[in-house]
């Protein structure tokens, strides 16, 4: 009988908020960071170990839009999980439950995160000066 | 494992009934509701009723009684007290788990989509099936548990301050909007206790006058059980009483490292 029974709809009706995108990019960038990150630093070391023209490849590679748009959005990914695991170190400690706060904080993970990358890549392309 | 998709039986692609708005109607709104019935062996669907609203209460509970009063009534949903303190009609009304009986027409920008609370077998319609819910709640021992004698003649006091840690917990009336609304939830509830039981877990906790607070901190020492919170903080946003089971799942955690240093 219970089996017979259908599931009612859950991801599919629930309105996103803040917070909950927040939680879930946590883990999402967290993936990114470990698979992503892993493979293209041990492209990296492989090829810089096999040959110069691998390592040529590769660098061609990372040079190219794409490989400027994996950059760009593999920073993005490090500074948006840093940022949110300070949150949730934060959270840890029993702070930033209440609405109003719990909200703005998620909203300045976002934030941070894209602003933090923007300065990455500003210290990158014109130096600290 | 999360599964994000439902299963085949629970896909809503049955065909839905449209009931028109009435003739002569100047202000309607139409309330698109998921049904489903055990008796046909369909899967569920949504039907679409347009009613008058200068003819309807203000709540989305008015309007549910409306509709299977006057013009379907096979539409099935639990209610008892009208006034938010039963906890019976909770459901998702426009993607948010609420009480039908506390929450405005209003309040709802364009169609009303109602469904049952998320993630859960449907027994009928709106109606889901708590049995579990209820299972888990009772795992948690919610009664005062001592081991000193009872006080002669008098019930064992506590301070005004000490009753009020209970502010904030005691209102919880079960309704299951915050477990219904936590994805954590969804994927484990099977082991999680989730955010309405971990919150009444926390009242027991928090109670000066309970004795057995060790065995319920160690009752709760789960990796599923308790630890399955990971903030996503929906459940204090549905909270149809505006508590905030997050933050007493936060203390519970506390409590835990506390003991343990």
């Amino acid at each position: 009988m219970a089996d017979s029974r259908p599931l009612s709809p859950h991801l599919s009706v629930f309105k996103w908020r803040v917070h909950m995108a927040t939680s879930i990019f946590h883990r999402v960038t967290g993936n990114a960071l470990a698979f992503g990150g892993l493979v293209l630093f041990t492209w990296w070391l492989a090829a810089a170990a096999t040959s110069r023209e691998a390592y040529e490849t590769f660098v061609s590679v990372a040079r190219s839009p794409i490989g400027w748009i994996v950059w760009v959005g593999l920073s993005w990914t490090f500074f948006h999980h840093l940022v949110s695991g300070v949150r949730h170190l934060l959270m840890d400690t029993g702070w930033g439950y209440e609405l109003g706060l719990a909200k703005s904080v998620a909203t300045i993970t976002w934030v941070m995160g894209l602003v933090l990358t923007g300065l990455f890549w500003a210290v990158y392309f014109y130096g600290l000066n | 494992m999360a599964e994000f998709a439902l299963p085949a039986n629970s896909k809503i692609t049955g065909k839905g009934i449209n009931y028109p708005a009435p003739a002569g109607a100047t202000r309607t709104r139409t309330f698109k509701i998921y049904r489903w019935s055990p008796d046909d062996g369909q899967n569920p669907r949504y039907d679409s009723y347009t009613i008058d609203l200068d003819k309807c209460g203000p709540m989305v509970l008015d309007a549910l009684i409306k509709i299977k009063s006057e013009l379907d009534p096979t539409l099935t949903f639990r209610r008892s007290c009208r006034e938010g303190i039963c906890g019976s009609c909770a459901m998702n009304i426009d993607g948010t788990n609420t009480l039908a009986c506390t929450m405005a027409i209003e309040d709802v920008k364009g169609d009303v989509q109602i469904t049952p609370l998320p993630h859960m077998h449907v027994v009928k319609d709106l109606v889901p099936d708590m049995t579990h819910f209820y299972a888990q709640y009772a795992s948690i021992k919610p009664w005062l548990q001592t081991v000193t004698p009872e006080p002669a003649l008098k019930e064992r006091s506590q301070s005004p301050e000490d009753r009020e840690k209970l502010d904030g917990l005691y209102e919880c009336i079960l309704c299951a909007c915050c477990s219904t609304s936590c994805p954590s939830y969804w994927w484990n509830s099977d082991r999680f206790l989730g955010p309405a039981i971990l919150l009444q877990a926390y009242r027991w906790l928090a109670d000066s006058r309970d004795e057995y607070t060790g065995e319920r901190l160690d009752a709760l020492e789960d990796p599923f059980r308790l630890y399955r919170c990971h903030t996503i903080m929906n459940c204090a946003n549905v909270c149809p009483k505006g508590l905030n089971p997050a933050k007493a799942i936060a203390e519970i955690k506390k409590m835990m490292v506390t003991r343990a240093v």
